[in-house]
């Protein structure tokens, strides 16, 4: 039985050897795809890679953005590497374009590229996330803000409970800037209302095995769902598993607990159309008209503030159904 | 019952199951109702039963490694492997019309496959085991995200779904699942001279091919046996969440894998397998894991509380501390003064 399975797999493994083969010399040659758009401006874009459905999506959406306008976008997928970055930058930077757009795939490490794209006077736009450096060296920044995320989701939760909640927290992993902000904007909320107080808050590492096993032991603590009122989960993915740990406890998602996260991603859209969350704020992925729109103004010797705060909408059941059919 | 006269016999069995125990009550006392164990459902549910239901995928895990360890030597790649079975398993699921045996059957094969390589590279190439794994537990990661081309592959399926939260006579279908699998490999260790052949590679390769032991053979079983649970966790860890998380399922768990079979007192320089203390040792890591989660604690000092309890665990079994020990408690002197070292192994490899 054992060597038939062994068999039958053999055949998945080679196409495997063959997709990683070729992957490998995308690596080696940065992908430069440039569109065929008669284009009044050519804009570079260096992404960090596909590690995240939502990194997916940001950059299909930054490359439609850029068709919908006739640009031409030079798009380079750095497979995690600050290295291909920078080699990216530099190429960029050597066929002169008008802007770059540049997702940093860490904080440090980027003065001496920044520097040579501002000595070729080509802006530097960064994407949805910041880089330790001096803010002369590029023209502005387009991201979200976690601490508004953080606030959105402890308003609404205000507003849906009156002021009155026992909220139990599901943190992203310990010290990661999406976390640290997004607990202190919800805590500034929350602040304000004395009969809302966060009972249980632990990591669940941004995972959904993490937020189903941090879920079941809040549940155990607290005696079941009685005491609890609210989950808030820094991510839905951890949303999501804190609800297959309700249901397996015999609790009711949104009935008995209510449920808001953070991100949008496609799953939970279902889970609300399901009855099973209740909102979700948007981490808003459409951050290339933004982007481009700064680069024009800077073009235009416009003044472009240093963080353009491109933050999601938030999302009820309501929409849900038809938000998910979009996002399939 | 056997575990009795384990105990009676082995001063050494005892440093583990006590820091369980000893666990398990001074969390009872911080966190109350940690103890109590309900009927939901028609099953058992409590801390207690999660921690065991939590505990099963790095039973299974550490199984293996305790027997690859026994070899003298390591698998690193087996969270890469609990990955790589997942994503077999979701991606077959939800993108063919498979039967739920042949998906399992499949993931499985994965599993084998992965350790055949790991043990090719360690007994055919003669890599060292750290470095020949260490290939594996790199890419293997890679490979589980081409599968799933980078997405979490959310599935549904009712086999699935039992063998992640089903229950069976009031206790989860996994939990069976890795009973069966611990006694089995216990009566296959202990039962027939294969443990003893294991253990003889592992404390000596020449001395035990000079006797006619096949180790080339032993060692590359060792890693298959590794893989196949590896993939069997992985399964269980993908119907959990009704879903494959190449990115993070059964990440860093080869660490606590490795790190139960330390806690079981075995040697990373081979030679000797404890099976039934090695899941001691899972147990004790999982206990501490749903301990901290339900005691309130702050998210940021999770880590360090768990390093520090598994350190005094760690001394309490060093041979020093218990030779101190013994000397302390006058009592324990006859069964403790000889049996530090080898002298205790060879009594209970030797053991039927």
């Amino acid at each position: 039985m054992q060597s038939l399975s062994v068999r039958s797999s053999l055949p998945w493994l080679g196409a495997f050897k063959r997709k990683a083969m070729l992957t490998t010399f995308s690596v080696l040659l940065p992908v430069l795809s440039a569109s065929a758009m008669a284009a009044d401006l050519t804009i570079g874009f260096s992404q960090i890679g596909s590690e995240s459905g939502w990194r997916t999506s940001e950059t299909e959406s930054i490359k439609a953005e850029a068709e919908r306008r006739g640009y031409d976008l030079k798009f380079s997928d750095a497979q995690q590497k600050q290295e291909n970055q920078i080699k990216a930058v530099r190429s960029f930077i050597a066929q002169g374009v008008d802007g770059i757009l540049l997702a940093p795939v860490v904080e440090t490490g980027w003065d001496q590229v920044l520097k040579e794209a501002q000595r070729a006077k080509i802006p530097v736009v960064l994407i949805d996330r910041g880089v330790a450096a001096d803010p002369s060296l590029y023209l502005t920044k387009v991201a979200s803000d976690f601490k508004e995320e953080g606030s959105l989701a402890a308003s609404w939760l205000a507003a849906k409970t009156n002021g009155r909640c026992n909220i139990v927290e599901l943190q992203g992993s310990v010290g990661s800037s999406a976390a640290i902000d997004r607990k202190t904007g919800f805590d500034s909320i929350i602040s304000n209302f004395p009969n809302m107080t966060i009972i249980r808050s632990q990591s669940g590492s941004f995972t959904r095995a993490g937020g189903k096993e941090v879920m079941e032991s809040f549940l155990k603590a607290e005696g079941g769902a009685k005491n609890i009122c609210a989950l808030f989960a820094h991510n839905d993915d951890m949303a999501l598993g804190a609800i297959l740990a309700m249901k397996e406890a015999g609790v009711k998602p949104t009935q008995d607990i209510l449920v808001v996260s953070i991100d949008a991603v496609p799953d939970i859209f279902k889970a609300m159309a399901d009855g099973e969350a209740n909102a979700t704020i948007e981490l808003n992925p459409h951050l290339g008209g933004p982007a481009f729109d700064a680069i024009l103004a800077s073009q235009k010797g416009e003044k472009v503030d240093k963080w353009i705060k491109a933050n999601g909408p938030l999302y009820l059941p309501d929409t849900a159904a038809a938000e998910y059919a979009k996002r399939k | 019952m056997k575990k009795n006269n384990f105990l009676h016999k082995h001063q050494k069995t005892l440093a583990p199951l006590l820091s369980l125990v000893l666990i398990i009550l001074v969390t009872a006392s911080i966190t109350p109702g940690f103890l109590s164990i309900k009927i939901v459902d028609g099953h058992l549910f409590g801390s207690l039963l999660d921690i065991l239901h939590r505990a099963t995928p790095t039973a299974l895990v550490a199984l293996g490694m305790a027997v690859v360890i026994g070899t003298r030597g390591i698998d690193l790649s087996v969270g890469a492997v609990i990955a790589i079975s997942g994503a077999v398993t979701a991606v077959l699921t939800v993108n063919t019309d498979f039967p739920v045996w042949l998906v399992i059957l499949c993931a499985l094969g994965t599993g084998v496959v992965c350790g055949l390589w790991n043990g090719i590279l360690v007994s055919i190439f003669n890599i060292q085991p750290i470095v020949a794994t260490l290939i594996l537990m790199v890419a293997g990661r890679g490979i589980a995200q081409m599968i799933t081309e980078g997405q979490i592959v959310t599935f549904h399926s009712d086999v699935l779904d039992a063998i992640g939260n089903g229950y069976f006579l009031a206790f989860p279908i996994r939990v069976w699942i890795a009973i069966g699998m611990i006694v089995l490999t216990v009566l296959v260790m202990r039962k027939t001279a294969l443990g003893l052949f294991i253990e003889a590679v592992g404390a000596n390769v020449r001395a035990s091919r000079l006797v006619g032991i096949e180790a080339r053979l032993l060692v590359l079983s060792a890693y298959v046996f590794s893989g196949f649970c590896a993939a069997m966790s992985g399964i269980i860890l993908a119907a959990d969440i009704r879903g494959a998380d190449a990115n993070n399922a059964g990440l860093w768990l080869e660490l606590d894998a490795i790190l139960a079979v330390v806690l079981a007192g075995a040697s990373l320089a081979g030679g000797r397998i404890y099976l039934l203390l090695t899941i001691v040792g899972v147990l004790i890591i999982q206990t501490l894991t749903t301990a901290i989660l339900t005691s309130g604690l702050p998210a940021q000092y999770n880590l360090v509380v768990k390093a520090t309890i598994i350190l005094a665990v760690l001394l309490i079994q060093s041979p020093k501390t218990r030779q101190w020990l013994s000397g302390f408690f006058s009592k324990n002197k006859n069964a403790g003064k000889s049996s530090t070292g080898k002298a205790s192994t060879d009594k209970r490899s030797a053991k039927p």
